[in-house]
């Protein structure tokens, strides 16, 4: 048995399938727009290198979205298994959400997926196009609804409580809620990153093994100008995040900046570049900072002022010590692919972007960094909203199930052992088809895919891998 | 007033459970009669025959779920933390059965096999559990508080074990016609021989349970023997015996679709039947469908979207039916 209260393993569960969870529907969000655009630019300009990565990266996106399935299933029970009592509370208001994103978006991704992956043959091509839009879009729904859930909980509006429940009053404030642009603008922006870095990551590897052919160049290009585009972008999005979580969530940006006292108007808040914050003694070992930047960044003015985390009962408080280092580990990275991106822009402008040692190595460095900023921040927001699970409503202690220590020791057991192996095995199927690279041409019509016809996953296996099963 | 709203929200979660059952029944059907099937060609093309319809299929559970929490959240956190280690292990059937339906291929030689006997064992395991599911939910669940007063393993009893197998059986059942459907040569020819014993299993099963539950539970005795009552639930097993005839019949004289339709209907009616049991109930034995509702508000709300999406659902879902439709050959697949 493990050494905690059920309260914790049933966040330690939480946590646990979400972060793993995470992943896939941000690798799926950001390759099915980019499969969108190829196979768009390829009908647009008729050349076959769109298509080969176009059936390169559908592959990697069929296994990535099967597991994407699987993990999110288990996360639609565990808001009632887990977290009966929270959903007994506010079911009125995140069911009607999730039972919207059922509807519109994964009816819409499973529907059409069929045909993008397996369907060349069978429809013209237009709509084949079609398929992999409604795909692409399906994905972009699913994510705005569940943002909207998630936002709801983090900044509630239009509701009222009866009897001790939530009723929803105003459907439009309820899914528009103050957090909720931000949050969406700022996930999707993260997605596609994340994927850009690993698209981009894979083309790394590639140049760097001395494979320099057009489709490989072709997508590390493509990588790169989405890098430049959408970095910078993400960066404008976060800041405007963080002022709407400063006015909506104060104890969290007090815990993120390890920031404890008031400080006098006039003389402004420093941006601690390190430090260990000290929950028991309320106050931040090491301090290392930059005098007035954190008001610069979090006021927008030079001698502005935030409230400290001790204006705060210490119930309410969010752990500082975890959120301190998952904010400065997300915005880290994110500073640094703003630099990738930009030194992806220097080479292309000098035109050695293809042969610069430094940017491959650079790149495929950075292959992860999308998904562990994005992890970061979930983190960071999620933490942030503690002790509350709808923040100022419902602490997360009254929100959980009535379940033995027993039990959920279990569960988060063989939730562990089976992600661990499931998951692991996917992963490692998805790098062996990164490693096989895009085919040229050889695949006209997509025949490969029509002799390997099978769930997404059997679309991952190359012709050789059939020639040798026939056997 | 005018409306029923629990009323129509009951009717679009029975109706998105029934369209999970009869669909992904399919599906889990297949990984179930894997274990009679031993050559790989045949393996690849049973696979092949639910490739591209496979995760629409298994969206409607999903549905089923989402509208339980929209429409009655307290009996959605209820029901689902008292069945927390039947769901936890349906779902982790569900977890291996998914992801093994596609490793299976992705695997080299050495690998394969284990992700065969995965996939046997996944659909297994979420076949049955949610048989057990099922079994304990027509048993009931004691609240006290607003929580289950049941413990966690409360599900291990005779009941809901049977009705555990009556479901891997019952999706066996689709599992098989809907092959013979889909393929032709020698995997159908065994198919068509395996199907006649699994019919018959299934209409066994349906008797024991018909016979079980209302013996077990006296108010569910009185919705169906009470007159008038008995007059309008007596075509109920009437047709399910009509159902098994045309099943066994059209195995001999016309091996294609008819199976499998007759299979639906057979599935069909032992459904309604578990509905008449349970009805107005959302938690058995006696909370109704009305005194766990969701807010007005919110029944409105999603249910403005479902009356509109759901068509959409069904036309385009159709539309992949339609695209894919056909034979799957042994070796060959999609032309």
């Amino acid at each position: 048995m493990l050494p905690f209260t059920a309260l914790e393993l049933a966040r330690i569960q939480f946590g646990f399938t979400v972060a793993f969870h995470i992943i896939f529907p941000a690798i799926t969000i950001g390759l099915a727009s980019y499969l969108a655009v190829l196979e768009g630019v390829w009908l647009w300009k008729k050349q076959d290198i769109y298509k080969d990565l176009y059936l390169f990266w559908s592959k990697i996106f069929a296994v990535n979205f099967a597991m994407g399935v699987v993990s999110g299933l288990v996360m639609a029970y565990e808001f009632g298994t887990n977290w009966s009592r929270y959903s007994s509370f506010a079911g009125s208001v995140t069911g009607p959400l999730l039972a919207y994103e059922v509807l519109t978006a994964f009816f819409l991704e499973a529907g059409f997926l069929g045909v993008m992956l397996f369907g060349w043959k069978r429809v013209g091509r237009n709509l084949h196009f079609f398929s992999s839009i409604m795909v692409a879009i399906g994905t972009l729904l699913s994510a705005t609804w569940i943002l909207a859930s998630n936002s709801w909980m983090q900044t509630p509006q239009g509701y009222s409580i009866v009897d001790g429940v939530v009723v929803p009053v105003d459907w439009v404030a309820v899914i528009f809620n103050p957090s909720f642009p931000y949050r969406l603008a700022h996930m999707c922006m993260a997605a596609m990153i994340a994927t850009a870095l690993f698209v981009g990551a894979s083309g790394a590897w590639h140049i760097l093994k001395g494979d320099r052919r057009p489709a490989i160049k072709k997508m590390f290009s493509m990588a790169m100008w989405m890098l430049l585009f959408a970095a910078p972008i993400q960066i404008l999005i976060g800041d405007a995040h963080g002022l709407n979580t400063l006015k909506h969530q104060p104890a969290k940006i007090a815990a993120i900046e390890g920031h404890w006292d008031n400080i006098a108007n006039g003389k402004g808040v420093p941006l601690l570049l390190f430090g260990l914050p000290n929950m028991g003694e309320e106050r931040t070992d090491y301090g290392v900072g930059v005098p007035h930047l954190g008001s610069l960044i979090l006021t927008h003015t030079w001698s502005g002022t935030i409230q400290g985390l001790k204006e705060f009962p210490r119930e309410d408080r969010p752990n500082a010590a975890i959120l301190f280092w998952s904010f400065r580990v997300m915005v880290g990275l994110g500073v640094l692919t703003v630099f990738l991106a930009m030194l992806g822009a220097y080479t292309r402008w000098r035109g050695t972007m293809y042969e610069s040692r430094i940017l491959a190595h650079f790149t495929l460095l950075m292959g992860p960094a999308g998904l562990i900023a994005m992890l970061a921040g979930w983190f960071t927001t999620e933490i942030g909203r503690q002790p509350w699970v709808v923040y100022g409503l419902m602490r997360t202690k009254d929100a959980v199930s009535n379940h033995s220590v027993l039990t959920l020791s279990v569960a988060l057991l063989v939730l562990m052992v089976m992600y661990t192996v499931v998951f692991g095995t996917g992963i490692t199927y998805m790098f062996k088809l990164v490693q096989q690279g895009p085919r040229e041409h050889d695949v006209a019509e997509g025949d490969s895919l029509n002799q390997r016809p099978s769930r997404p996953l059997s679309a991952a296996v190359g012709p050789s891998n059939s020639a040798e099963r026939k056997q | 007033m005018g409306i029923d709203l629990p009323l129509l929200w009951l009717l679009i979660i029975g109706f998105g459970v029934m369209m999970y059952v009869i669909m992904d029944g399919f599906d889990l059907g297949i990984g179930i009669l894997f274990l009679f099937i031993r050559e790989r060609d045949h393996r690849d093309t049973m696979v092949n025959t639910v490739a591209p319809v496979w995760d629409g299929n298994e969206t409607w559970l999903v549905l089923g779920g989402s509208g339980l929490m929209a429409a009655f959240p307290k009996a959605y956190g209820i029901l689902l933390s008292a069945f927390y280690v039947p769901l936890l292990l349906m779902l982790a059937g569900l977890i291996w059965r998914g992801v093994s339906f596609e490793f299976r291929f992705k695997a080299d030689d050495t690998h394969r096999p284990f992700w065969d006997k995965a996939f046997i064992a996944g659909s297994f395991t979420a076949a049955f559990f949610q048989g057990v599911v099922l079994g304990a939910f027509i048993d009931g669940v004691h609240v006290v508080d607003g929580a289950s007063a049941d413990g966690v393993m409360s599900w291990m009893r005779p009941f809901p074990i049977f009705t555990g197998i009556g479901v891997v059986i019952a999706y066996a059942l689709l599992g098989v016609t809907w092959l013979i459907l889909k393929t032709e040569g020698a995997l159908q020819l065994s198919m068509i021989h395996i199907a006649r014993p699994i019919t018959m299993a299934v209409l066994a099963a349906i008797v024991i349970v018909a016979l079980w539950t209302p013996l077990a539970h006296p108010a569910i005795a009185h919705r169906w023997f009470k007159l008038p009552n008995l007059w309008f639930f007596t075509p109920v097993p009437v047709l399910v015996v009509m159902a098994t005839a045309f099943i066994l019949r059209m195995l001999k004289n016309d091996p294609h679709a008819g199976p499998f339709l007759w299979s639906l209907v057979l599935i069909f009616l032992g459904y309604s039947g578990l509905v008449i049991s349970i009805w107005p109930n959302i938690i058995p034995p006696s909370i109704s469908i009305w005194e766990v509702a969701a807010p007005t508000q919110s029944l409105g709300f999603t249910l403005v979207g479902a009356l509109l999406i759901i068509p959409m659902i069904l036309g385009y879902s159709a539309w992949s039916y339609y695209v894919f439709r056909g034979k799957v050959r042994v070796g060959d697949g999609y032309h």
